[in-house]
């Protein structure tokens, strides 16, 4: 395979490329998905390519093919410098390339049982048995559990002379059970919603224990139809660690890529609201708000060895103590901000362009708990697992709704309340980051589905958190 | 014979007896010229086949795909093999029988055969437009030809054509005046029917009256919405609500046959309209068929695959799409009938209110009640006495699209209706403007 990418390269330079590189993929994935007891969909697909990025001026060219043969590969390389020629009747600055170490590499994912050699019908029967547990729950109309995993190689070759290799195993899935009343819907999910993946084998599953928590979950979602409407307010909030991953992910992970400052993404994704020469300045939020994104967190679903340019996973501060210091970047995006180049630039496939994605940003965890937060909190509410999401182009402005909540009086969690939704602006809202769960309760939530670029891409990120509060946030937001 | 033909007839003779199966195979090429900055700075294409086969032994099912043509024997065994372990599947439905499938010819060779030079122009014209102002955004081409087959003996074939450009200008720094974007979008089968300089001239338009916004106190307003928000809100009543899945579930607001909707409102999906885009079968051969989602304001229909048909006892209606077996069958060539009134028409008759030219981000909070929220973008503008008279800084709304469409809340409809970008993509709504009696915005740049 690597001869196949050395192919494309050697065609893409011979075509006028200043710099090119090429990835062989080969990346398999299965997804079961059941419902009510029934299989609805067992998916197994396998999509290999070689994909080339040929930079020539101002643009990156890319051009990909499903055909693996050295003659297609090199028509490919010579196809993806034309390409990146023809952006020259629109013309920008000169795109720099940061230097980063050559290296001939291998990495492999740490996993102990393939999920590919996993009976199917193991993975069913194990579904089935789920969603039968929640269906055995009086008002649950609908029982949803599913699978999915990916095992993926790719083989990169640079015209600088990387040559490396990965293989990258990824599982996860999870259940949800949902009770529909007369004019609503009411679901729980776990172990959050869209489940949890992380990088490793079918251990990963097994550790969530999806039979043993069947049952809890749809009584709380039957429970949730005769549950009143939380209150609108202003009010102490605590979040469960899923709900603040995905508040990471939305309200810091994407203001940090550095393509989006740049500009790159504005038409689309949108921007930031955080300006370059504010960096090591700005106040993101409290000084309990503590965020790296590393690459190298075993298990996490953004882990990996290289990125798909060849820079090596790594570890970065993105704010400490509450104060802006990092971005995600790439060797493109560094170069043209001053920075050292992050290896946060991934593709979706072999067949889409490389660019900055979020890795493991996660929060790293205070020394209280849960059951701490809870007991020092007068007037709150306890809010967990996604069930919708939006902020603005410039990441400042949310609204998150959360699938369940529970008051908190006199530090005690009081009656369940539905339908719960949170609103701010980003650094209002983490300034008032006032108490953060500790280590043990620490968990590396995996997102599956975030969306960026055009044409879309979809990565798998990751994101480190243990339950936190913040002291006074608008909720009960509501149409 | 074309290719993709050929890929499928060699999946279905290696499948021979040992499987009740369906095959669909998609070819071509597909390119995106994007600009950010006022230059080109990504330009991709990708070519290449993807087969996709679903095989019923003995009713236990199994679907798969590959990209991987050099090993098509070795994926259809794997796929039967894996079937053959399988639960019976009580609700599979069986292929499609053979039927006609009228090809609704939405092919432009020259589209297909669109140089990155080509795309290139269309981008330098829409820069171009506004010099002084910053660009960014995408030209896009596509060509692809679509086969299918099945061990009943059902053929389709078909190829269709997709061009866009889509982009903002922002104004603002360049200017010393508070930054602020505009958008403008086009799509059609043809890329000699865009006009790059055209909607780059409205996108500068937006931008250049959207300098100095002011935070505006939220609440219920009027709302004149241009295409790009109605094909939000037409996307979403597809998904979340027409669709044959969601409504077997109960997690519909659809009610057959009741007036849910203000009586202007005719909503129908149609993949045979010469305007639409795509090729006139599903992945499961069944020819799609026209649909009348809303009518006079009462809802009339909603889309099924072979599945949900079944199970409906009602035939399918050819939106068995790619992962309908899990989000379900969607109405993805859905028109919004226009109607007579300007834009400018409906700004006059507005006494405060305001003109919003897209959403943002949008979310449903209860899938039932289609409560959404979301933000508007790229142009957010004040009405009052019949005249916009300033730009306001993006707002977020909390509001149920299917209250907002009811009774007596359509003032106006547009005559304005084209391909509108929509939350989930280009080229699936076709839609104009509208003007609705209120919209509830939640929040502002103050949160």
């Amino acid at each position: 395979m690597f001869d196949l990418a050395q192919a494309a390269v050697e065609g893409a330079l011979a075509a006028g490329a200043e710099y090119a590189d090429a990835r062989v993929v080969v990346a398999k994935n299965q997804s079961i998905v059941v419902l009510n007891q029934e299989p609805q969909s067992i998916d197994q697909t396998e999509r290999a390519g070689v994909g080339v990025r040929a930079l020539a001026g101002s643009s990156w060219g890319f051009y990909a093919t499903s055909d693996l043969n050295p003659l297609a590969a090199r028509r490919a390389g010579e196809k993806s410098a034309a390409i990146a020629r023809a952006s020259s009747t629109v013309p920008g600055p000169v795109m720099p390339l940061a230097a980063v170490p050559v290296v001939d590499d291998s990495y492999q994912t740490p996993h102990d049982e393939d999920p590919f050699a996993v009976p199917i019908s193991d993975k069913v029967d194990m579904l089935v048995e789920v969603t039968a547990t929640m269906q055995s729950v009086a008002g649950i109309a609908l029982a949803g559990s599913n699978l999915s995993f990916w095992d993926t190689d790719k083989w990169f070759v640079s015209s600088q002379g990387h040559r490396i290799h990965q293989h990258l195993v990824e599982s996860g899935g999870g259940f949800d059970a949902t009770a529909v009343g007369e004019s609503e819907t009411q679901r729980r999910s776990y172990p959050q919603s869209f489940g949890q993946y992380e990088t490793g084998g079918y251990e990963a599953v097994r550790r969530w224990d999806f039979p043993g928590n069947a049952g809890r979950i749809a009584e709380e979602a039957a429970a949730l139809l005769r549950a009143p409407e939380i209150e609108e307010g202003e009010k102490a909030l605590i979040l469960e660690g899923s709900q603040l991953a995905l508040q990471i992910h939305e309200s810091v992970g994407h203001a940090i890529e550095l393509d989006r400052i740049l500009g790159w993404e504005a038409a689309f994704a949108g921007t930031s609201h955080l300006e370059l020469e504010k960096l090591s300045k700005h106040r993101y939020g409290s000084s309990l708000m503590n965020i790296t994104a590393d690459a190298t967190l075993p298990g996490a679903l953004g882990t990996f060895g290289y990125d798909d340019e060849g820079t090596a996973a790594q570890c970065v501060d993105i704010v400490r103590e509450g104060i802006w210091v990092g971005v995600l970047s790439g060797r493109d995006s560094a170069s043209i901000a001053g920075l050292s180049p992050g290896g946060m630039v991934r593709a979706d496939g072999y067949n889409r362009l490389p660019m900055v994605r979020m890795t493991n940003v996660g929060l790293l965890p205070g020394d209280s708990s849960l059951e701490g937060l809870i007991a020092d909190t007068k007037d709150g509410v306890y809010m967990a697992t996604n069930r919708s999401w939006s902020i603005d182009d410039r990441r400042l402005n949310f609204q998150f709704g959360c699938e369940i909540a529970w008051e908190i009086k006199n530090g005690r969690l009081g009656r369940m309340v539905k339908n719960p939704t949170y609103t701010g602006i980003t650094p209002q809202f983490w300034a008032q980051l006032d108490k953060l769960a500790g280590g043990d309760e620490w968990v590396h939530w995996g997102t599956p589905n975030c969306g960026k670029g055009q044409p879309m891409q979809v990565a798998h990120t990751g994101h480190s958190a243990a339950p936190g509060r913040f002291a006074r946030v608008r909720v009960g937001v509501r149409a | 014979m074309n290719r993709t033909i050929e890929i499928a007839g060699r999946v279905l003779d290696h499948v021979g007896e040992r499987a009740e199966a369906e095959v669909l195979v998609t070819g071509g090429e597909s390119a995106l010229t994007r600009f950010a900055n006022s230059f080109i700075h990504q330009n991709v294409a990708d070519e290449g086949y993807e087969v996709s086969l679903r095989v019923a032994v003995d009713g236990r099912v199994n679907a798969a795909g590959t990209t991987s043509l050099e090993r098509l024997e070795d994926f259809v065994d794997d796929t039967i093999g894996i079937a053959t372990l399988q639960r019976v599947d009580e609700n599979w439905p069986g292929v499609a029988e053979p039927t006609d499938v009228v090809d609704p010819h939405h092919f432009d060779e020259a589209t297909a055969a669109a140089t990155p030079a080509e795309r290139a122009r269309l981008v330098a014209d829409f820069v171009a437009a506004a010099p002084e102002l910053v660009a960014a955004g995408y030209c896009a081409t596509m060509g692809h030809d679509v086969a299918f087959v099945n061990t009943d003996g059902h053929r389709a074939f078909g190829r269709y054509t997709r061009a866009t450009i889509d982009g903002i200008h922002q104004a603002g720094e360049a200017l010393g005046s508070v930054a602020a974007a505009g958008s403008g979008h086009a799509t059609s089968q043809r890329l000699g029917d865009l006009d790059g300089a055209a909607v780059g001239a409205l996108a500068a338009d937006r931008a250049r009256r959207g300098l100095d916004a002011f935070d505006l106190e939220p609440g219920e307003y009027q709302v004149v919405l241009a295409p790009e928000c109605v094909a939000t809100i037409a996307m979403f009543l597809s998904y979340y609500g027409f669709n044959g899945k969601h409504y077997a579930e109960g997690q519909s607001f659809v009610e057959l046959g009741k007036k849910q909707f203000d009586a202007a409102i005719h909503l129908f999906d149609d993949a045979a309209d010469p305007r639409a885009l795509g090729v006139g079968f599903d992945a499961e051969g069944t020819p799609r068929r026209r649909v009348e989602l809303i009518k006079s304001g009462v809802t009339q229909g909603i889309a099924h695959d072979r599945r949900t048909a079944r199970k409906a006892g009602v035939s399918p209606t050819g939106h068995g799409d790619p992962g309908s077996e899990v989000w379900g069958p969607l109405p993805s060539h859905v028109f919004l009938e226009e109607g007579a009134t300007s834009v400018d028409e409906m700004i006059a008759s507005v006494d405060r209110g305001l003109y919003v030219v897209t959403f943002n981000y949008c979310r449903v909070l209860d899938p039932k009640q289609l409560d959404v929220t979301g933000l508007t973008r790229n142009g957010t503008f004040m009405i009052e006495n019949g005249k916009i008279t300033g730009a306001v800084t993006n707002l977020r709304f909390t509001q149920s699209f299917v209250t907002a469409l009811g009774q007596g809340r359509v003032q106006a409809i547009g005559n304005d209706a084209r391909f509108a970008d929509s939350e989930f993509g280009p080229g699936m709504m076709h839609v104009p403007s509208l003007h609705l009696e209120k919209w509830n915005f939640t929040g502002g740049a103050a949160g």
